[in-house]
């Protein structure tokens, strides 16, 4: 299997490439440069074009091109055009940030998505399968930023339980107790909110891969060996259920690094997604280009991770 | 529970009715039925007769709560009708062992199946892992799979389907049961391994003194593994007699047809014989006369009875209605 792993691992070299390639082609095509935003009545010309020339934006095409590729191999990103700090050091703070929301919130998602997609499944077209279809029905059909905006107005602004925006408060020390609590305490509202309306796919799949399941002939087969019910509810019909959901954990590890744009935006949230859509609106080139290439690396290897799960998990998929 | 006694299974008036639409329809009506000790009863019929639903009766695995069991099913003294659902399970494997029509649908895809053997052996024996592991190799031997600690090890998708029918009948006899109910066991499987697992299960049957319950709509089949055999037709039995009686001489309409429509292989002019019209479906079963009077219109209404019993013909030989004693296939007709 590993001789597989490598196998695609190199095979992701060449999508690197292209994905690189197109992402600076559409950087490049976006109007304007970082340096449009400086200019107003007051600024010199001549600084501006000083500033271009220093950051090599006067260069051919392909000699940016090949030098931004080049540096991304030895780790160097680049330097926040806007930030004024190296962009690897950006992303890693921010990735840290989203690191720690996307956990709690995927952490969550399960813990309330598998009982409820195991009662809908167990209890199929019975009160607690109709309660939850309509959950599902609720929380699959509101936007999520309507639903995150209702969530701080309530709990927030209303009931004043949560904070409401940042990853910790101004007022605490790195290292105590104190600032690990205030950046676990505005952790709770945007996870709790983000993770109620995440659960819509694994809810489903658990729920039909259960009411299919438990009516196949191995299940069948487990009670006329006289298995008690719920060894074959869980040994029996659950796992096999799990397979689906199991189909996209890869994607679900990687995720947990590129977060999720409306949550952090509308919680103000300093992380993976705010960062994305700051330097979409701040036109921080750099940035931008780093972050879209790391979205693709995430999915590559998401994609991977899913493989090898399913492989582990399913013996009758096997990558060869 | 002890295994002794001579008669195994003592079927008696047994509907076994499913919910359709809110109301309740016998897919099984009024069986009686016995299974003795070192016999394999054999229940034929076309799809959609009700013989399935005897073996899940029997063994208790149907849907609760959209089918309703009345009558007796006798195993030891003990009903197993509606029998409490924990004492069941120590039944079923234990004293009743099941195998099923399709390998590959019967094993779960996700165990080996070695372990799929040896779970059996953990609710009803006492044996550690290694016993267990030890026994189930023992299976495997006893029902001819070659490599027997490989196979082990292997999942249901990495054999083929003679060999996946084996697991299945290695799991059912795992723990040596008295009754053996076998729901069409070679219908899903190439002529040549459906003849093995024949010859497999007549030698378990010898070997453990077991009665089998074999269900199956293949005549050729019955003609070869059966002693006793019942013949279904909607529901209900319409002839019971032993294997040569039944071959030989046939009596009710519908085995008589059953049997004029098997391919003789040694007259070739002859036309293959149809049984016209379909099986009436639950919905639509008669309330009262010859269920099966709709699918030979020739024979005069008169011949039937208005609610068909089961008579006695001669010493342990049963037809229900007395139109067997009219009846004649529709071709002789034209020819005399």
């Amino acid at each position: 299997m590993w001789k597989t792993v490598l196998r695609r691992i190199l095979i992701m070299i060449p999508q690197l490439l292209i994905l690189s390639l197109l992402v600076f082609i559409l950087a490049k095509m976006m109007p304007g440069d970082p340096f449009t935003g400086m200019i107003n009545p007051n600024s010199d010309p001549k600084e501006i074009a000083r500033l271009r020339q220093e950051y090599g934006l006067n260069d051919p095409v392909w000699v940016q091109y090949t030098r931004w590729l080049g540096n991304m191999f030895h780790g160097d990103l680049g330097q926040s055009y806007i930030q004024k700090v190296p962009v690897t050091s950006l992303i890693w703070d921010r990735a840290v940030n989203t690191f720690w929301l996307s956990l709690m919130t995927v952490v969550l998602t399960y813990l309330i998505a598998i009982p409820l997609g195991v009662t809908a499944g167990r209890h199929q077209d019975e009160w607690q399968d109709h309660g939850v279809q309509i959950f599902n029905y609720i929380t699959y059909a509101v936007p999520p930023f309507v639903f995150y905006i209702l969530g701080i107005w309530l709990f927030g602004f209303t009931l004043g339980w949560f904070p409401i925006s940042g990853s910790v408060s101004a007022d605490v020390n790195p290292g105590t107790f104190a600032y690990f609590w205030s950046r676990f305490y505005h952790l709770i509202l945007p996870s709790i909110l983000c993770s109620l309306i995440s659960t819509t796919a694994i809810v489903q799949y658990l729920r039909t891969g259960i009411v299919d399941n438990k009516v196949e002939d191995y299940v069948r087969t487990a009670r006329s060996k006289g298995v008690p019910e719920n060894v074959v509810f869980n040994k029996h019909i659950l796992r096999n259920s799990l397979l689906p959901i199991a189909a996209f954990l890869g994607n679900t590890i990687t995720g947990l690094l590129s977060g999720s744009m409306v949550i952090e935006s509308v919680f103000s949230y300093p992380g993976m997604g705010k960062l994305f859509l700051d330097s979409i609106g701040q036109r921080d080139y750099s940035t931008l280009t780093a972050l879209i290439l790391l979205f693709g690396v995430l999915t590559l290897i998401g994609n991977l991770l899913s493989d090898i799960i399913m492989s582990i998990v399913d013996p009758r998929i096997r990558i060869k | 529970m002890e295994k002794q006694s001579d008669l195994l299974l003592d079927i008696e008036h047994l509907h076994t009715a499913y919910r359709l639409h809110g109301k309740f329809y016998d897919a099984a009506d009024d069986i009686n039925l016995t299974l003795k000790r070192n016999e394999i009863l054999a229940v034929v019929g076309e799809s959609g007769c009700g013989k399935s639903t005897i073996a899940s009766s029997i063994i208790g695995l149907y849907d609760h709560k959209n089918t309703k069991v009345t009558g007796d099913i006798l195993y030891n003294e003990l009903n197993l009708v509606n029998l409490n659902e924990s004492l069941f399970n120590k039944i079923r494997g234990n004293n009743i062992g099941m195998i099923f029509q399709d390998p590959l649908a019967s094993l779960n895809p996700l165990m080996k199946v070695g372990d799929q053997v040896a779970e059996t052996l953990y609710y009803h024996t006492d044996m550690d892992e290694k016993a267990r592991h030890a026994r189930v190799i023992e299976l495997f031997n006893q029902v001819g799979m070659p490599r027997p600690e490989e196979m082990y090890e292997m999942y249901p998708h990495e054999l083929s389907g003679g060999l996946r029918q084996r697991v299945v009948i290695a799991i059912a006899i795992a723990c040596k049961p008295e009754i053996i109910i076998a729901d069409e066991p070679t219908t899903a499987l190439d002529v040549t391994i459906q003849a093995q697992i024949l010859d497999l299960l007549k030698e378990i049957q010898k070997e453990s003194h077991s009665g089998i319950v074999l269900i199956t709509h293949d005549l050729g089949v019955v003609a070869e593994t059966a002693d006793q055999v019942a013949v279904m037709y909607a529901g209900q039995i319409v002839e019971k007699a032993d294997v040569k009686t039944i071959f030989q001489n046939p009596l009710h309409p519908y085995t008589r047809s059953l049997l004029h429509s098997m391919p003789q292989t040694d007259d070739e002019s002859q036309d293959l014989h149809v049984i016209h019209g379909t099986v009436p479906s639950l919905v639509n079963m008669p309330r009262t006369g010859d269920r099966f009077a709709a699918r030979i219109p020739w024979i005069p209404a008169s011949a039937h009875e208005e609610n068909p019993k089961i008579h006695e013909v001669e010493p342990g030989h049963f037809v229900r209605c007395t139109c067997w004693q009219s009846f004649h296939f529709q071709d002789e007709e034209k020819k005399g």
